[in-house]
C-alpha cells in the first residue's frame, strides 16, 4: 500500500479541526497570559538590577524544566489549589486539562519575552529618554509613546520565540488531559501508527511556521515602520485563530467522555466502550493520552465519565498499599475503598494485564524453564530489559524478595521496543504485559508466578461518581463485562501495533466487538 | 512689552551645588559648585567652558532634569522645587545636542510632540507645525511627513529648534545645539535662531565650548570650569576681567580673527 492512499490519513484528517482548534486555543491562551504576566514585570525590571536579574534568573531555571515535567507538576499543584479552594471558598475548578496546560505553559514562554523585552528597552539610546523628559513626557508618557514603539522590534522577536515553544510544547500537554496535535504523537507512539506520529508532527510544526512567520510579518513591518505588513500579519493571526476556533464551537459538546491511558490498549478499549455508548445512543468521546495518575483523578472530578484501569495499579499506585491479596480479595476490597471515593468499580473485562517476565518459547524448553522459580538459577548470567516505571514499582521489590531474582544487567527500555529487543537476543528476559499481542507475535512466553508475588491486574470498568446512577451508561457497559478474554485482548494489541490501515483503534475495536459477539453464539 | 521683561529676572540660580557620585568608592565629584548667575527677560546668555566645566549640569538644574543638592533655582520668579518638574519642562524649550529627536516619529509629530502632551487639539498642533516649519525655513509639505533618519544634521537641528519652540515658551535652553554641524550650516542655523530669538523675545541661554560661537551670538557669557562661575559679562566686559582661563579663552578668536584679517584682505571675499 504506497504512503498516500493509507487510510490513517483519513482519519488522522477527521480528527484535525477538533486537534488543532484545542491547539491553538490552548497556545493562544497560553501566549496571551504569558504576555499579561512577562511585559509588567520587564517594564517594572528594567531600571531594578537585582529584580532584572532575579526575573531572568528563575524563568531560565524554568525553562531547563523539560516541557513534559512542568506539564505534569502542574497538575497536582492545581488539584490540591482546587481542593483548598473548594473548601475555603466553596468552589473547586477542575484541575484537568486546559487549565494546567496553559498555566505550565505560560511559564513556559516567559523567558522569552522577558529577555527580549528588558533588552530592548535598555537598548534605547539615554539621549532619547532625556529627550523624552525634556520635551515634557511623564515617565508613563515616555514608556508609551517612546520606551515601548522604539523596543517592538526587538520585544516582537521575543514574542515570536515564546510563541514557537509554545505551541511545540503544547503537544505536550495531551498526557495532562488537554486535547491538542499531541494526540496525533501520543497515540501513534503507542500503537506504533507512524503515519499518526508523523501527520502530529508535520501539523504541529506547519502551525508554529505559519504563526512565526505571521509575527515575522508584524515584526519587519514594526522596523520598517510599515503600518500595511503590521496590519497584514495582525490579520494573518486573527484568521488563523478565528478559523481554528469556528468548526469546534460548532461542534455539539458531547455527553460523556471515555478516558485512556498512554498505551495501544487503552486506546482501543476506549474506542470500544464508546462506540457501545453510541450504539445505545449515548453521544460519546474519547480523551486518549491520560497519564496514569492524571486519569484517576479526572475521572474521580468528573473531567471523564468512564476509563478502564487494572486493580492491581489502583490497589498499589491509588491506593499505596504494599501487601499483595488473592484475586476476589484484592477486588472486593478495592470496590470497597472506591466506593468511598463514590468511584463505582463497574466489573471486570475479563482479562488480567499484568506485569510477566517473558522470555522467548524456544529458549524456556532449551533450559526446562517454566516459571519465574526456574529462572531465577539462571538470572546472575542474564540481563533484563523493562518499562521506565517497572524497576521501582513494588512488583519489582516483591519478585526479588520471592524468589532471590539477581539478574546480570537491567536496563530500562520504551516498552514497543522491548519484545523486539527480547526476540532478537539483545536481552534475555523482559518485564512485559501478559495481554501484548507481542507475545504470541514472536513466538515469547509468560513465565508463571507460582508464589504469587505480583498482584492480579484484572481490567475493571469504572464510572465517575457523578455518573455513580446512570442507568442509561450501566446498560450500555453491561455486554462488555466479562466478555474480553486474554486471548481475544492480545490479538487486538498485535492488530492495534499492526502497521497498517486496520490498526486505528476504532477499527481493532470493532473488530473485538465482533469476535466477542461471535463468542458468545459459540457457547 | 519687551522693555518690561527686559527688566524681570526669568532664570536665576543662587549659591546652587551638584554633586555626583563618583561610582565603586570614588569621591563624589562636584559638577556645580556655588553658582549664582541671573538671566534677564529678552537676554540670550552663552555659558562657555570645557569638558567637565559644569556647564550641562547648570542648564540641566534649571529644568529639573536634574536636581540641586543646595542652593535655589527659580524660573519666571517661581522655585523650581515647587514646580511640578513635568509642567515645569512644557513651559521650558530645550534644544538637545544632536536634536534629541524621536526616530519613530515624523518630523511633524516631532515638533508637536509637547502641544499634544498638553492636549492641544489635532487641527490646531497641525497648523502649529507647519507655521515653526516655516520658521525654522524647512519646506512645508517636503518635511512634514519625513523621519529623523532621512533628514541631514542641520535639517534635524532646526526641527530641534522647532520642537523647543512648540508649546511657545519664553525661555529656551540649548545645549551645544550647533556642536556638530559643519561651519557653513552652523554659521547659517545660529544666526536664523538669534533672529527666532529677537523675533520671539524669547529669553535663551546656550551651552557651548566655542567662545568665538558665544561672542558672535550672545549678549552676555558665563565661563565656567571645574563647577565654577569664573567671570560673567557682555563681551567687552569680559575683556577686562583679569581672569587668565577667560584670557585664555578669549586669545584663541583674537588671534583668529587676526590671522583671518591678515590673510584675507578687504575686497577679496
Amino acid at each position: 500500500m504506497s504512503l498516500l492512499s493509507d487510510p490513517r490519513w483519513g482519519e488522522a484528517w477527521t480528527h484535525l479541526p477538533d486537534y488543532l482548534g484545542s491547539h491553538v486555543r490552548v497556545s493562544v491562551a497560553a501566549i496571551a497570559l504569558g504576555l499579561l504576566i512577562s511585559l509588567p514585570l520587564a517594564i517594572a525590571a528594567r531600571n531594578r538590577p537585582v529584580m532584572r536579574n532575579l526575573l531572568l534568573g528563575v524563568a531560565s531555571i524554568v525553562q531547563t524544566v523539560p516541557g513534559l515535567a512542568l506539564l505534569a507538576l502542574f497538575y497536582p499543584l492545581l488539584l490540591a489549589a482546587a481542593s483548598l479552594s473548594l473548601s475555603w471558598f466553596g468552589f473547586g475548578f477542575s484541575a484537568f486539562g486546559f487549565l494546567p496546560a496553559v498555566l505550565a505553559l505560560a511559564l513556559y514562554s516567559m523567558l522569552p519575552v522577558l529577555r527580549n523585552t528588558i533588552t530592548g528597552l535598555r537598548g534605547i539610546e539615554p539621549s532619547i529618554l532625556e529627550s523624552a523628559q525634556g520635551v515634557g513626557m511623564t515617565p508613563m508618557q515616555s514608556l508609551a509613546s517612546v520606551e515601548l514603539p522604539l523596543a517592538l522590534p526587538v520585544m516582537m522577536a521575543g514574542i515570536r520565540t515564546a510563541a514557537v515553544w509554545v505551541i511545540g510544547t503544547a503537544t505536550l500537554s495531551t498526557p495532562i488531559g488537554q486535547t491538542s496535535l499531541g494526540n496525533y504523537i501520543f497515540a501513534g507512539l503507542q500503537t506504533q501508527n507512524w503515519v499518526l506520529v508523523l501527520f502530529g508532527c508535520a501539523a504541529a510544526a506547519l502551525l508554529a511556521l505559519a504563526v512565526d512567520q505571521l509575527l515575522a510579518l508584524i515584526e519587519a513591518g514594526l522596523r520598517a515602520r510599515h503600518r500595511l505588513r503590521v496590519a497584514l500579519g495582525g490579520a494573518g493571526i486573527a484568521a488563523l485563530v478565528a478559523a481554528t476556533l469556528v468548526p469546534s464551537l460548532a461542534r455539539p459538546s458531547s455527553s460523556y467522555i471515555v478516558g485512556a491511558k498512554t498505551f495501544a490498549e487503552q486506546y482501543v478499549l476506549a474506542s470500544l466502550i464508546a462506540q457501545r455508548l453510541r450504539a445505545a445512543n449515548l453521544s460519546a468521546t474519547t480523551r486518549e493520552g491520560l497519564g496514569s495518575s492524571v486519569i484517576y483523578e479526572a475521572l474521580v472530578n468528573g473531567d471523564i465519565d468512564v476509563y478502564v484501569d487494572y486493580s492491581g495499579t489502583l490497589w498499589t499506585n491509588q491506593f499505596h498499599h504494599t501487601d499483595i491479596r488473592p484475586r476476589q480479595e484484592l477486588l472486593d476490597e478495592l470496590k470497597a475503598e472506591l466506593a468511598k471515593k463514590n468511584v463505582t468499580l463497574f466489573g471486570e473485562l475479563g482479562f488480567e494485564n499484568s506485569y510477566a517476565l517473558v522470555i522467548p518459547k524456544r529458549r524456556a524448553e532449551a533450559l526446562g524453564i517454566r516459571n519465574v522459580a526456574d529462572l531465577a538459577a539462571f538470572a546472575p548470567t542474564m540481563s533484563i530489559a523493562a518499562d521506565y516505571e517497572f524497576f521501582s514499582r513494588p512488583e519489582w521489590a516483591a519478585l526479588r524478595k520471592a524468589y532471590g531474582l539477581n539478574f546480570g544487567n537491567q536496563r530500562q527500555m520504551q516498552p514497543d521496543f522491548m519484545y523486539a529487543a527480547l526476540a532478537s537476543g539483545e536481552v534475555d528476559v523482559i518485564a512485559g504485559y501478559t495481554s501484548d499481542g507481542l507475545i504470541a507475535k514472536y513466538d515469547l512466553v509468560a513465565l508463571g508466578d507460582p508464589k504469587g508475588a505480583i498482584p492480579p491486574y484484572d481490567a475493571v470498568a469504572l464510572i465517575a461518581p457523578k455518573r455513580a446512577g446512570d442507568q442509561a451508561l450501566r446498560e450500555a457497559l453491561r455486554p462488555l463485562i466479562g466478555r474480553i478474554d486474554i486471548t481475544a485482548m492480545r490479538e487486538a494489541n498485535l492488530r492495534a501495533a499492526g502497521g497498517d490501515g486496520d490498526a486505528s483503534s476504532d477499527a481493532v475495536a470493532r473488530w473485538l466487538w465482533e469476535k466477542t459477539e461471535s463468542e458468545k453464539t459459540k457457547r | 512689552m519687551r522693555d518690561r521683561m527686559q527688566n524681570t529676572v526669568q532664570i536665576a540660580f543662587a549659591h546652587v551645588a551638584k554633586s555626583f557620585d563618583g561610582g565603586r568608592g570614588a569621591k563624589p565629584v562636584l559638577a556645580v559648585d556655588d553658582v549664582s548667575l541671573e538671566v534677564r527677560g529678552g537676554e540670550f546668555l552663552a555659558i562657555v567652558g570645557g569638558s567637565g566645566s559644569g556647564k550641562t549640569t547648570l542648564l540641566r538644574l534649571a529644568n529639573r532634569l536634574i536636581e540641586a543638592d543646595s542652593g535655589h533655582i527659580t524660573i519666571e520668579g517661581e522655585d523650581v522645587r515647587a514646580a511640578d518638574p513635568v509642567m515645569l519642562r512644557r513651559r521650558i524649550g530645550y534644544v538637545f545636542q544632536s536634536g534629541g529627536l524621536f526616530p519613530h516619529m515624523s518630523v511633524a509629530a516631532n515638533i508637536g510632540i509637547t502641544p499634544k502632551l498638553k492636549g492641544e487639539r489635532e487641527t490646531d498642533i497641525a497648523a502649529k507645525v507647519d507655521e515653526l516649519l516655516d520658521l525654522v525655513r524647512l519646506d512645508r509639505s517636503e518635511f512634514r511627513d519625513r523621519f529623523p533618519h532621512e533628514l541631514s544634521g542641520g535639517q534635524r537641528q532646526r526641527v530641534g529648534v522647532a520642537r523647543a519652540l512648540a508649546a511657545r515658551p519664553k525661555i529656551v535652553l540649548m545645549d551645544e545645539p550647533f556642536g556638530a554641524l559643519d561651519p557653513l550650516t552652523r554659521d547659517a542655523l545660529s544666526d536664523d535662531y538669534r533672529a527666532l530669538h529677537d523675533r520671539l523675545g524669547l529669553t535663551t541661554v546656550m551651552i557651548t565650548h566655542d567662545m568665538t560661537e558665544a561672542i558672535l551670538l550672545a549678549d552676555r557669557i558665563a565661563v565656567m570650569r571645574g563647577g565654577r562661575l569664573l567671570a560673567q559679562g557682555t563681551p567687552s566686559e569680559l575683556a577686562q576681567t583679569d581672569d587668565a582661563y577667560v584670557g585664555e579663552l578669549l586669545a584663541t578668536p583674537r588671534r583668529q580673527a587676526g590671522r583671518l584679517n591678515a590673510l584675507l584682505p578687504r575686497g577679496s571675499a
